[in-house]
């Protein structure tokens, strides 16, 4: 397996602005909050790690990253420059791509068709123009085995890769695509343990060819293991933001988790006694 | 070549299980031909003039004047859509161009030429509604059918006093433009219409279209999983409208070919050819739900309604029997596709 490129240092030059930075960036549905003033900072060759339970903004704030959401307050800046994005396709020439944990591929189609959709290679003019097949299907098979991905088959749909290689797939797509910054959308979320790995595999390799990462995940373990910056999100406002040096895994998880909340919680499942209109009866007894 | 260890092996040692069969299993089509050739046998022991060669002309002109529409529908339905305005569309063209060039006592072609400006303008609003809205296609194509039934009939009403249109066969232009839609070729004594042609010529350039084109691969693409597509950038919005600018394109031809076959064109015709086309898809091996399918399939559909149509007269039986066929025909296909896909999806 050849590196795909030379290792970026990973102090990052404090001259140069970051890839993409949120700046006390809301944003609102009607009257609700969905966002409100959360930071972050992505460079090249980190990983930004954005940790939050169900319904404390990840998504919000990826789709203001990937130009399915404009933001109504703050400011979004791209590589120093102020901008608001129009749409998905918009974010993708700035260089921004995004992979979803459920919208990642198209299950039915062939793995080459996926690599490529939405810039796929043609060749010849006119009516006459069409697909590089063959590029595409050679691209495609050499492009996964520099990610380390053995692929038996590109033809095969890629509904029936297992759900990491299927992450993979998409991660190496932008990759190969020249994506400046990756956003992966809970990557490791539905996997087991030995595939979450192959994926957080995939993001190191990814950081370490350059790119800045922003990787949501509700996993503080996952996150810590490769992450360099961490924003905490709670109910759409940010309630922590840490570099890797001046923060533990254990305090990451405690913040994470809850912390004060969390005790509280097994506190009342100790002490809590079986409810009457469960028939909380003795374990045993089995008089009717 | 050299091995450097970047390019893939030339054969994977997973891959040996791979047979030719297997390949050909996989293919959306192999249901329908399976159908095909079942009811091809089945009506050449039934049906002893089925086998002659001018039967053959007949069989195939009936199967074209499906297969031109259900090369499009196919199209539309692996988008993920539906059209259930197509069958009344097909006799809205022919009203245009007929209405327009009588009232109008102009040249035949231009009348026709603005049933084409005009049939395609049914298939931008099918597309742009579906889209702005973000309805089900089926709401959306339903009030189109709808609407366009009435239309068909009130227009012609008003305008011929009559629930048909007045013949324009000794029109400028006419002559010519039944050479173009409705002449025929013979060909070792039997009789060819040219909507084979037409046929042919549409299927291929929806195959080239689907397998060959970056349109093709956003066809795929927009029905399987359009959040998807949309996130690497797929234009979907344009990727559907096009589809049912196709749809209205072939629809345009079938009525071209309705008014200058018939002279007269009869303004409530076409309702229920809308499920005809989609049937002939579905037979063919496109998934209800999109994202898979194909348009040779759509052809091969289209011809096993030829073959039943034209084989229950050969036998000489009640013509009634047709629906039941057609029925019987729609549910095994759909039942061995479903099959078909799960092996060949679960054994690789």
């Amino acid at each position: 397996m050849t590196a795909p490129q030379a290792p970026a240092p990973r102090d990052t030059d404090t001259a140069r602005p970051a890839l993409v930075e949120l700046d006390h960036v809301s944003k609102y549905y009607g009257n609700i909050k969905a966002l409100e003033n959360v930071s972050l900072e992505v460079h090249a060759g980190e990983i930004s790690c954005v940790l939050g339970d169900n319904g404390a903004g990840k998504s919000t704030l990826i789709k203001i990253i990937a130009g399915l959401h404009r933001h109504d307050a703050g400011t979004f800046l791209i590589e120093g420059a102020e901008t608001t994005l129009a749409n998905p396709r918009d974010a993708l020439d700035r260089g921004i791509a995004t992979v979803y944990q459920d919208l990642a591929v198209v299950p039915l189609m062939p793995v080459w068709r996926n690599f490529f959709l939405g810039s796929e290679p043609t060749k010849g003019a006119g009516p006459f123009k069409r697909l590089d097949v063959q590029l595409m299907r050679e691209t495609t098979r050499t492009e996964l085995l520099r990610m380390g991905i053995d692929l038996r088959d590109v033809d095969q749909p890629i509904g029936t890769l297992s759900g990491g290689e299927r992450q993979c797939v998409a991660i190496a797509r932008a990759v190969y695509f020249g994506a400046k910054v990756l956003v992966l959308d809970e990557p490791t979320a539905a996997l087991g343990v030995k595939q979450s790995g192959v994926v957080l595999k995939y993001v190191a390799a990814a950081r370490d060819a350059g790119l800045g990462v922003v990787l949501i995940t509700h996993s503080p373990h996952h996150a810590y293991l490769v992450g360099d910056r961490f924003v905490l999100l709670k109910r759409g406002v940010m309630s922590g933001s840490h570099t890797r040096d001046s923060v533990t895994l254990d305090e990451l998880t405690r913040q994470m988790a809850g912390g004060s909340e969390l005790e509280e919680l097994s506190h009342e499942l100790e002490r809590a006694p079986a409810p009457d209109h469960l028939g909380g009866r003795p374990v045993g007894d089995d008089t009717p | 070549m050299t091995a450097t260890g970047r390019t893939a092996p030339e054969t994977d040692e997973r891959l040996v299980r791979t047979s030719p069969l297997r390949k050909l299993l996989g293919r959306p089509e192999l249901g329908s031909i399976v159908g095909a050739v079942a009811v091809f046998l089945f009506f050449a022991i039934v049906a002893d003039s089925f086998l002659q060669s001018s039967s053959f002309g007949t069989v195939l002109y009936a199967a074209s004047t499906i297969g031109i529409m259900a090369a499009p529908v196919a199209l539309l339905m692996i988008g993920g859509e539906f059209d259930l305005s197509a069958g009344v569309m097909v006799t809205s063209a022919a009203l245009i161009s007929s209405m327009f060039s009588y009232q109008m006592t102009a040249n035949v072609w231009v009348g026709v030429f603005v049933s084409l400006l005009v049939t395609l303008g049914f298939g931008a609003f099918n597309g742009f509604m579906l889209t702005r809205t973000k309805l089900p296609s089926f709401i959306i194509t339903l009030g189109t059918f709808l609407m366009l039934t009435g239309l068909n009939l009130g227009f012609t009403k008003l305008i011929s006093g009559t629930v048909s249109t007045k013949a324009i066969g000794d029109m400028e232009g006419f002559e010519s433009a039944r050479k173009v839609f409705a002449s025929y070729l013979t060909i070792g004594g039997v009789e060819f219409k040219v909507t084979i042609l037409w046929w042919v010529a549409l299927v291929a350039v929806c195959t080239w279209i689907l397998l060959r084109t970056r349109f093709g691969n956003w066809i795929f693409a927009v029905g399987g999983e359009a959040g998807a597509a949309r996130a690497v950038g797929v234009p979907v919005i344009r990727t559907k409208i096009g589809l049912y600018l196709g749809v209205a394109f072939a629809a345009w031809v079938s009525g071209q070919h309705l008014l200058f076959s018939y002279d007269v064109v009869q303004s409530g015709e076409g309702v229920g050819n809308e499920l005809t086309y989609i049937i002939a898809a579905v037979i063919g091996g496109c998934l209800i739900t999109g994202g898979y399918g194909s348009a040779i399939g759509s052809a091969v559909g289209a011809i096993i309604f030829g073959m039943t149509s034209k084989g229950i007269v050969y036998a000489e039986w009640n013509p009634d029997w047709f629906k039941f066929f057609l029925g019987a025909m729609l549910l095994l296909a759909t039942l061995l596709n479903a099959w078909v896909r799960k092996r060949a999806e679960a054994t690789k």
